[in-house]
């Protein structure tokens, strides 16, 4: 007869978020893409104090210059140096992007839920996406500005009340494919038999929503959450094109790509910067929702 | 040897007659290209310049302006002037003698009664957008086949508005007869297909996209036009049409490249086509705002003169911000060589132009000292102030890259003599929209100061000049249709344009006519003018004849184009 | 099903007929003037009568109703007048576009054949490169072909069509020569040699459309394959000795294919109106274009009748995705 069914256990039960950050950390890619992320938010924070030049500064006399010791990106036609546009402007494009897909995410993620689980709440939820749908974009991006511009102004001051009229005005249009996409992926995973066995124990509609069918519906969230931000940024620079986002000297990504492309000939870096930082940031988001998905997920998890 | 000088005199005749006939038609196809499509082909029925350029290929106008400027005959036989009888002495009439002999490009012949008919398709119910090209007009009477006589209800010192230009084209009376009144919109074959006189006839038109043309068999000028084909291809971007000329080569001519002069002269390289430019009237221009635009006044108030401008209305404050501006920086920046500086509201013709140059030097320290003198002092964070009123100024313009441009830099030198200025950025169809539901139009004007570019028609400012009449103001009681933007008001500025109204002789028109626009820009900077703005095109180096012309259409001789070999 | 399909087809009028009212007030309460883009030469006055000539004057109700009726019950007259040979429609004003003066069904029908030709074929293309791409990258997970498939997709996704589109236009069309940056809309497909024309002149914008149509089905189908995958009827299958092919391309495919069916069903409509960018930056005649073009031109007409047309196809395809649904995977009930 052994002991070893009477020891007791020396090591501590492991938490379950320590297991999901050990999973996310042997994911190379996701960590390369949390470091990068990282380091953008950092460089965009940080960046503006340590920079010598100003993102509005106009020297004329240096205008129009490639790369060089001084301005490592340039400067653009009236002298403002590259570098400290791009870092200026990752502050409001990052911010934007991420407020606006967290809106749109947890709107299209609500409905969804709430329309493929609730029979009852379904046709109308679905109409309702279906209206926002197929409402044209310009005009009500028009209507929100014209009845919630000066409100906002008055109340939070020109620059916050314009990022949050913005972020509202993207958020609010986006939302839609989300709510589709996880309504499609809630239809299916409501019929399965673990949803089954947690009702008959007795769970409550907000325990199985929050317990079982949000960590399943995890991966198109995650998918929506990537497209979501470039989308977000892509947006908030088509809006400025149309004279619908921040004001002229408020240089966001999006609108330092927008105004780079005629001279796409002549200084191809100007495009080129914009670009890059709009792609990493998406591409980084990508990789650590890849991981954190893969973290989150059991039955990866521990293989 | 009877049958060598046969063969030689039968080579020699069809040589002959195929040089003869190988003159209209020759050339092949050309091709034009405008970053606006038209949209339909009756000018009447639209005030975009895109159809009424588009359709000046097809239907003529009687006269129109030549690139200096003048005047020549079109369809009439020669302009009408009082020295040779054409206008009346007591000038209320002026009598129009058509050239004999046109045709219409269906063959019939071109007579007074179509223009009769075109006057009367214009003016009455339920209007046409150039109605003010017929303004004064009491009656239009077809004298003979060959001579229309139009009578004014008062002397006009300029009665060529009806006719010259390609605004106001002569339509066919048989085409378009059962056209008239309320059923003009649904003759949609006409308006996509008008008969004309001109080098070229419709063959397809799809809206918003490409027109189809070919060469009029029946055009009034023999070997003309040498082209048997056009192409008016319409869409995309000033960027897209300029490529596509300098750089590509699928097209012959861009029309109005706005875009940054490097970025032309790097297209310039591609060595397909080269930028022409000329100068006609348009300017852009800061307008400053006489009246309070505060969102604190209620709506009836909020500019309107109830409500004179805190800062603006001394004049100092709006002389300081005059001199603080770079204009030569400025032009090279945003045009090259497409544009001037200039500190005339009216920049040509001569005639009209003041020789006010003062402005184009820029002074900081001179403004800086001109609101000190005037008391206003700078506070602690650098912005000048007085009596608690803070120089900080709304600027708002139009979504477009050489405005944001302009914007930032004005910004920046404001910034220098202490003003504070925040920019906003509209989009072009709000703001030059004039719904009145919106806040954002250049007519409501709900900030300090605003930046655009407007000009006239032809070569006569008088109708430009009364913008600024006392009383023409936008305001809740006209619904905000009004066009005295700044809200400016003199007695003596409108007692000098009824002056003008009535006087003809040239000279004279000249010096009041600038008597006006000092009136405006030097002496009460109400008006700030930038940038005289020429318009750069681009054209093939294949293309023979093109000649620039920015007071009339663009394609005005497009019936003596040809292909250089 | 049947019930669920009769439902929803009848749902779908009131629908409709709602989502048009609301577009008719949004746009009308959003700031428009059809005068915007004439220039400020004409003097207001004359904009004003233009703008009472264009109906404008008239209280909104009468002009939805107007355009209602037309819609409904003059422009399918037209339709069958034009295959039938009736004169029904004789005499009835049909829905007038404010920028042409013609009737706008006439233009879209005009446009339809490019629109299927450019945008369609760019939604055939990616959909078929998609899938594969998705498929496989999610079964050789973290494979090369999977990092530069993810790479390639979402450089895709992150570059905007304002920008791809002239980048390519510059290099294959001004810099290589290959293909023409203006897209001939008169040209006519009657022999090989022109249609090696249009497939030149179409490649382009169908590249552009078709890479964002790519990585956005090519990310859902990935992640929805890798959730699959892992699943235990994977294990059973292979378990039970059925091949690779058999368990991977007809058993895990068909239940990944929820998400994708949603996106492709979403997507579909935006044939019709949403390659707006890259038919400017193109100069392809199709609707897009025309939409956002009298958006601009604030030409209400034309955008509330395209606008509900394409409303009508969301809610179409909605409803098939939900079919799709319910045959993809048997489990999910609607009744």
């Amino acid at each position: 007869m052994t002991d070893a069914s009477t020891h007791q256990l020396k090591t501590n039960p492991r938490s379950k978020w320590l297991d999901v950050w050990r999973e996310f950390r042997n994911h190379k890619g996701a960590v390369a893409g949390a470091i990068i992320f990282f380091g953008i938010v950092l460089l965009v924070l940080v960046g503006p104090f340590l920079w010598p030049f100003e993102p509005n500064s106009i020297d004329i006399r240096n205008r129009n210059q490639g790369p060089s010791l001084l301005h490592p990106l340039g400067t653009d036609q009236l002298g403002r140096d590259t570098m400290a546009r791009i870092m200026t402007g990752g502050r409001t494009s990052i911010s934007v992007g991420l407020a606006a897909m967290l809106l749109s995410l947890s709107l299209g993620t609500a409905i969804g839920i709430l329309s493929g689980y609730f029979k009852k709440l379904d046709g109308i939820l679905m109409r309702f996406t279906d209206l926002f749908l197929s409402l044209p974009l310009l005009p009500l991006l028009l209507v929100m500005m014209l009845l919630f511009r000066e409100p906002l102004s008055g109340t939070f001051g020109p620059e916050k009340g314009m990022f949050i009229l913005i972020v509202v005005s993207i958020g609010v249009t986006s939302w839609m494919p989300t709510a589709r996409i996880v309504r499609g992926d809630v239809l299916a995973i409501k019929e399965r038999e673990f949803i089954l066995a947690a009702r008959s124990i007795g769970g409550t509609d907000a325990k199985i929503i929050f317990r079982h069918i949000l960590p399943n519906v995890f991966s198109p969230i995650m998918v929506s959450a990537t497209l979501g931000i470039a989308n977000a940024i892509i947006t908030e620079s088509a809006l400025s094109f149309l004279g619908l986002g921040f004001p002229p000297d408020f240089p966001t990504w999006g609108r330092l790509l927008n105004d780079a492309v005629e001279f796409i000939q002549l200084h191809p870096e100007r495009v080129f910067w914009p670009g890059l930082a709009i792609s990493l940031t998406v591409l980084s988001i990508n990789y650590l929702g890849d991981g954190l998905r893969d973290a989150l997920d059991p039955r990866i998890r521990g293989r | 040897m009877k049958m060598k000088s046969l063969m030689l005199g039968v080579v020699s005749t069809l040589a002959f007659t195929s040089a003869l006939h190988a003159e209209r038609g020759s050339d092949g196809n050309v091709g034009i290209i405008y970053w606006q499509a038209p949209s339909i082909l009756n000018p009447y029925l639209s005030g975009g310049t895109k159809d009424i350029e588009s359709s000046s290929l097809v239907i003529e106008a009687l006269g129109g302006y030549d690139p200096t400027g003048a005047m020549y005959a079109r369809l009439a036989a020669e302009i009408p002037t009082v020295a040779n009888g054409g206008i009346s002495e007591d000038l209320t009439s002026i009598t129009w003698k058509l050239k004999p002999g046109v045709l219409w490009s269906d063959g019939t012949p071109f007579t007074s009664a179509d223009v009769v008919f075109t006057a009367d398709y214009c003016i009455g119910e339920p209007g046409c957008y150039q109605e003010a090209k017929f303004e004064g007009v009491k009656s239009i009477d077809a004298v003979d086949d060959l001579t229309v006589k139009i009578t004014f209800e008062k002397p006009m010192p300029n009665p060529y508005g009806p006719f010259v230009g390609s605004q106001t084209p002569i339509l066919q009376k048989a085409q378009f007869q059962n056209c008239t009144g309320t059923k003009r919109q649904e003759c949609t074959a006409e308006n996509f297909g008008p008969i004309g006189t001109g080098a070229f006839v419709v063959t397809d038109f799809k809206p918003n996209d490409v027109i189809q043309m070919k060469a009029n068999e029946n055009y009034r000028e023999a070997g003309k036009p040498r082209f048997a084909t056009l192409v008016f291809k319409g869409g995309g971007d000033a960027a897209g049409a300029g490529r596509a000329v300098m750089e590509t080569g699928e097209y012959d001519h861009a029309w109005n490249l706005q875009l940054a002069p490097e970025v032309i002269k790097q297209m310039a390289e591609g060595g397909k086509g080269k930028p022409v430019s000329g100068f006609s009237t348009a300017v852009e221009r800061l307008e400053m705002n006489m009246t309070n635009p505060s969102a604190d006044l209620d709506a009836d108030t909020r500019s309107t003169r109830k409500a004179p401008h805190p800062f603006l209305t001394d004049i100092a404050v709006r002389k300081a911000l005059s001199m603080a501006i770079d204009r030569v920086l400025l032009t090279e920046i945003g045009y090259g060589v497409a544009g001037r500086p200039t500190c005339n509201l009216v920049p040509g013709p001569d005639v009209y132009a003041s020789d006010n140059t003062e402005c184009l030097t820029q002074d900081i320290e001179g403004a800086k000292a001109l609101l000190e003198g005037a008391g206003w002092v700078a506070g602690a964070d650098g912005v000048r102030s007085k009596d608690g009123v803070r120089l900080s100024i709304l600027y708002q313009t139009s979504t477009n890259a050489v405005r944001q441009d302009y914007q930032a830099l004005i910004k920046e030198w404001w910034s220098q003599i202490g003003v504070e200025t925040e920019l906003r950025n509209l989009n072009a169809s709000v703001f030059f929209g004039g719904d009145p539901g919106s806040p954002d139009t250049f007519q409501k004007f709900y900030a300090d100061v605003e930046m655009y570019t407007n000009l006239f028609d032809g070569t006569d400012p008088q109708a430009y000049l009364s913008a600024y009449r006392c009383g023409n103001e936008p305001s809740p009681a006209n619904n905000w249709a009004g066009e005295n933007i700044n809200r400016f008001c003199d007695p003596a500025y409108d007692a000098l344009l009824d002056e003008l109204a009535s006087t003809s002789e040239i000279n004279k028109r000249g010096e009041i006519g600038r008597k006006l626009n000092d009136m405006l820009t030097k002496d009460s900077y109400t008006i700030v003018p930038l940038t005289w703005r020429g318009r750069v095109s681009a054209i093939s180096n294949t293309l023979g004849g093109f000649e620039l012309n920015t007071w009339d259409s663009e394609l005005w001789n497009a019936a003596d184009w040809y292909r250089i070999k | 099903m049947l019930k669920y399909l009769v439902r929803r087809l009848l749902i779908s009028v009131p629908t409709l007929l709602i989502i048009s009212i609301v577009i008719f007030l949004l746009l009308n309460l959003a700031p428009n003037d059809p005068m915007a883009q004439v220039p400020l030469t004409i003097p207001p006055e004359v904009k004003e009568k233009m703008r009472e000539a264009l109906g404008l004057g008239q209280p909104l109700y009468v002009q939805y109703a107007k355009w209602l009726v037309q819609f409904m019950w003059v422009e399918p007259q037209v339709y069958l007048d034009h295959v039938l040979g009736t004169t029904m429609s004789e005499g009835q004003q049909r829905i007038f576009s404010w920028q042409t003066r013609s009737p706008v069904m006439d233009i879209i029908v005009q446009r339809l054949p490019q629109t299927l030709w450019v945008v369609g074929m760019a939604y055939v293309v990616g959909v078929l490169i998609a899938l594969p791409i998705g498929i496989y990258s999610a079964y050789k997970q973290y494979s090369v072909f999977d990092q530069v498939g993810t790479f390639v997709t979402m450089i895709g996704y992150s570059v905007p069509p304002f920008f791809s589109g002239v980048f390519v236009i510059i290099l294959f069309s001004v810099q290589l020569g290959w293909f023409p940056s203006v897209y001939d809309t008169l040209h006519e497909v009657v022999d090989w040699e022109t249609f090696k024309f249009q497939l030149r002149q179409m490649i382009m914008p169908v590249m552009v459309l078709a890479l964002q149509v790519t990585a956005q089905i090519s990310r859902f189908m990935r992640s929805s394959m890798l959730d699959n995958l892992n699943q235990d009827y994977v294990r059973t299958a292979r378990a039970k000795g059925l091949s690779e092919w058999t368990v991977v391309a007809v058993h895990v495919v068909r239940n990944s294919m929820i998400p994708v069916v949603t996106v492709i069903a979403l997507n579909l409509p935006s044939i019709f109106g949403g390659a707006i960018i890259t038919e400017q930056v193109f100069k392809v005649n199709g609707i897009g274009q025309q939409l956002i073009i009298a958006i601009y031109a604030n030409d209400l007409p034309t955008v509330q009748t395209i606008t509900f047309m394409f409303a009508v196809l969301i809610v179409v395809f909605s409803l098939i995705a939900d079919i799709l649904y319910g045959i993809l995977d048997r489990r999910i009930r609607y009744d």
